[in-house]
């Protein structure tokens, strides 16, 4: 039978086009890769080639035709010793079955079995990780949050020969922080990588080596200078694992400052919790202690998946007591509850925890017992715990530097009021830094972040304690 | 369906007005290196090289009309025309060496080895496609064939190929990331980001440049300030050479000795395909920027194919009929690969959520 030459589309949006012109004619032999006509849409102009060696049968579809359809039959190629008495074969006019079925098959599916938004699937909810045990007696060990990231990468790197550290400063330098101090002299400069400062292209590189199955930690100078990596971060890092589906992935950490230090004004002082929140296929890291620190980086670097790791600057020289054990891992995904309480519940993480801390000790003293969760992970977000706390004190503040539009808290505050709205006694109150680029005069920039006053205020207006 | 060869033309021959070049330059010490002078091909690697190239073309061919009936989906880039890049380079290749490209990505998928099936059904969306249907046309990759796809955004798979050659060496093996990427892509700063570490860290990587003359719309002249890409290293000392990407023989001959010089442990090296596609950007470009003079001398002159095809015929190392008996074959396996792309269900809408996190 003759094969069908039909009426093709140029984009997936194309329903209908003018067939503009004939460039055979009936009875021309044409090859593969010929331009037998032109079509047109009101966007564009294309050339129809043919795909199979033959001779132009017949031509169904005359020289300016308008509104013909996608998929209609245009012309009648006859192949492989076919003459024009076979021409009668063809169903001509009607829609031939041949041409229509495979072009219909999809359209079928679709309306089969593209879900009604009622029936998209959920994901799965994973059982919630715990912390592990701290035996009886173990050893307290007072270690800075910088120490306590240091030791994380060496244990790992100890641990695991496919683990190196990579970023500007790390090596000879000893870190622009002091964040990878020794490490240089313990593991040497194969493991332990100076780059030149050229984050969208070594965010690239050490992707690129995580796709072939080593486990990088790239480390940032601070957060603010990623923005260069973003693609890299999202587009590559973020969703090849599932582009690929499932074959291969970036088991690679990203760490660094993140969020204001101190009167470095605003393009150095951005809190970017939120912005890698946003993205599937990341997961979001932002501790306040140096054990939390130490357990979740460890965890980090032996996990899968891209893991954004989210330090602060202020933080890096604060004490804290980390457990004394050989191979201390916290579960990433699982918020910690600071200090129980039943009046108000605040839910804060990274820097944001010294401001929990100290409005909750104010508010004691007016009568208040305030329960404070430390998410500790931004993504997956542990949102059973927080809304377990709602439960029971039925009232919710957020707290963080970030800027306030689509922050961390108003997707708490979505999340809560969606799963537990009728547990709310009180509106959710987000703190948040405000609406500015971060300045630099000091009385400014105190103006722009979150303060205790504010956080005090806020659990007092959910407490109804004006 | 058709299965006759195509008609040979008289004027076919090789690539005279494209002599390739020159020695790259040496400035700022940058190590000369010559554009290798490409040997004859035995027998087996002119009818393998014949085979590889047509099933490419044929492969791209089915895919446009896939689109044009709308069984393909958003954005579809054909290779047609700069077939002998990758399967030359890919006969300089051994065991273990990496490929990672951007998203006209089909015919490097192809060579490599990858299953026309799978990779046609991805292209329908469908979850015998290599990416389950969830990729598509640009984001497609193969772990067992060593191709880490397969990317949207334009100069991405540079630093992403350095990256592989940086686990190479990490790792002390002598395996060679081939990183190629376009005319277009070779302005995107990541490029030049990644030859300064490359060279720097002395990474076994070859960049190789596909120009095929036209950034999407925009000519190279238009586009860039220097149209020799082979020089585009000399700022970080890695040599480049201009190659006639329409003889595969020149292909591989650059590939072999690209190949050597990583393994050898000199660092990174730039291969300039000089090269040409013979279709629009993507489908829905009309390529209303150029003549069809223009694409009418490469593909009468030049093609890649017509080139293997009169060597084969004019040393009678294969008769029309056999030819025609290979045509035949290849395009069995396309219709066979278009057929299973068709019949093949949709994912399962369970996999929406599979795949985003391990």
């Amino acid at each position: 039978m003759p094969t069908e030459i039909l009426m093709p589309a140029l984009s997936p949006t194309m329903e209908e086009g003018n067939l503009a012109k004939w460039l055979k004619k009936e009875g021309d032999a044409v090859a593969p890769g010929d331009v037998i006509a032109e079509i047109e849409t009101d966007k564009a102009t294309m050339e129809v080639e043919a795909i199979d060696e033959g001779k132009l049968g017949k031509i169904l579809i005359g020289e300016g035709t308008e509104g013909v359809k996608v998929n209609t039959p245009i012309a009648l190629l006859l192949v492989d010793g076919e003459s024009e008495e076979d021409l009668s074969k063809a169903s001509v006019g009607a829609p031939p079955a041949a041409a229509q079925a495979p072009a219909e098959e999809p359209a079928e599916q679709k309306t089969e079995e593209t879900p009604k938004p009622a029936a998209v699937p959920k994901a799965e909810a994973q059982p919630l990780p715990a912390d592990p045990d701290i035996p009886e007696g173990t050893e307290m060990v007072p270690t800075t949050v910088r120490e306590a990231l240091r030791d994380a990468m060496a244990e790992e790197m100890r641990r695991d020969e496919d683990v190196f550290v990579m970023g500007e400063e790390v090596a000879e330098y000893q870190g622009a922080y002091k964040v990878t101090q020794g490490l240089l002299q313990e593991f040497g400069d194969k493991r332990v990588v100076d780059t030149p400062i050229t984050e969208h292209g070594f965010a690239g590189v050490g992707i690129g080596a995580a796709f072939a199955g080593l486990k990088p930690v790239v480390e940032f100078m601070t957060f603010n200078f990623a923005m260069q990596a973003m693609d890299q971060l999202v587009n590559s890092a973020a969703k090849t694992l599932y582009m690929a589906g499932g074959q291969m992935g970036a088991p690679i950490v990203f760490r660094g400052p993140n969020g204001a230090a101190a009167r470095v004004a605003a393009q150095h002082s951005q809190d970017y919790a939120a912005w890698y929140g946003h993205i599937p296929g990341l997961k979001v890291v932002m501790p306040y202690t140096a054990a939390d620190a130490k357990g979740l980086l460890k965890a980090a670097i032996r996990d899968p998946n891209p893991v954004i790791f989210l330090e602060n600057e202020i933080l890096y020289g604060q004490t804290f007591d980390v457990p004394k054990l050989d191979d201390f891992v916290l579960p990433i995904g699982k918020a910690r509850i600071h200090k129980a309480g039943k009046d108000a519940t605040i839910v804060s993480f990274g820097i944001g925890m010294t401001y929990a801390i100290k409005a909750e000790e104010e508010l004691r003293g007016m009568g208040l017992d305030v329960e404070i969760i430390d998410l500790r992970t931004i993504r997956p977000m542990d949102l059973e715990t927080v809304i377990e706390s709602v439960k029971k004190t039925n009232r919710l503040v957020t707290v963080e530097e970030g800027f306030p539009q689509s922050s961390v808290g108003d997707h708490i505050a979505a999340q809560v009021m969606q799963r537990a709205f009728d547990y709310l006694d009180a509106p959710v109150i987000t703190v948040a830094g405000k609406d500015v680029p971060m300045p630099y005069a000091a009385n400014l920039e105190k103006l722009a972040l979150p303060s205790v006053a504010e956080v005090v205020e806020a659990v007092k207006a959910v407490t109804y304690r004006g | 369906m058709a299965t006759a060869a195509r008609k040979t033309s008289p004027k076919s021959s090789s690539a005279k007005s494209r002599s390739p070049a020159k020695s790259s330059s040496t400035a700022g010490g940058t190590p000369a290196v010559k554009t290798p002078k490409p040997e004859e091909f035995k027998k087996e690697q002119e009818l393998s090289a014949y085979h590889d190239m047509l099933l490419i073309r044929r492969f791209e061919e089915k895919a446009g009309q896939l689109y044009g009936m709308g069984l393909i989906g958003g954005f579809c880039h054909l290779y047609i025309g700069q077939e002998a890049v990758v399967v030359g380079m890919q006969m300089a290749l051994k065991e273990g060496d990496q490929v990672i490209t951007g998203y006209r990505d089909h015919g490097h998928m192809l060579a490599t080895g990858m299953d026309p099936r799978g990779v046609m059904a991805e292209l329908t969306g469908r979850r015998g496609g290599y990416s389950k249907g969830k990729g598509g046309s640009m984001h497609m990759f193969s772990k067992e064939k060593n191709f880490f796809g397969g990317h949207g955004i334009v100069g991405a798979q540079v630093p992403l190929g350095t990256g592989l050659a940086l686990a190479n060496r990490y790792r002390g093996n002598d395996s060679v990331s081939l990183t190629y990427f376009g005319d277009g892509a070779a302005n995107q700063g990541q490029v030049y980001e990644s030859f300064n570490m490359a060279s720097l860290w002395k990474l076994p990587v070859v960049y190789i440049i596909e120009n095929n003359r036209y950034a999407m719309g925009t000519s190279v002249s238009r586009s860039s300030a220097e149209t020799d890409f082979s020089h585009r290293g000399l700022s970080f000392k890695i040599p480049g050479i201009q190659v006639d990407g329409m003889d595969v023989r020149a292909v591989k001959a650059a590939g072999d000795l690209a190949v050597d010089w990583c393994r050898s442990g000199k660092g990174p090296i730039i291969l300039e395909m000089q090269t040409y596609r013979y279709r629009g950007h993507s489908m829905s470009d009309p390529a209303k920027y150029r003549s069809k003079d223009e694409v009418q001398k490469m593909r009468s002159e030049h093609d890649p194919i017509e080139q293997v095809k009169k060597r084969l015929l004019d040393k009678k190392w294969a008769s029309e009929d056999d030819l025609k008996a290979e045509d035949k074959k290849v395009r069995d396996i396309v219709a066979d690969a278009a057929d299973f792309a068709q019949s093949d269900p949709e994912p399962d809408v369970s996999e929406l959520y599979t795949d985003i996190l391990l």
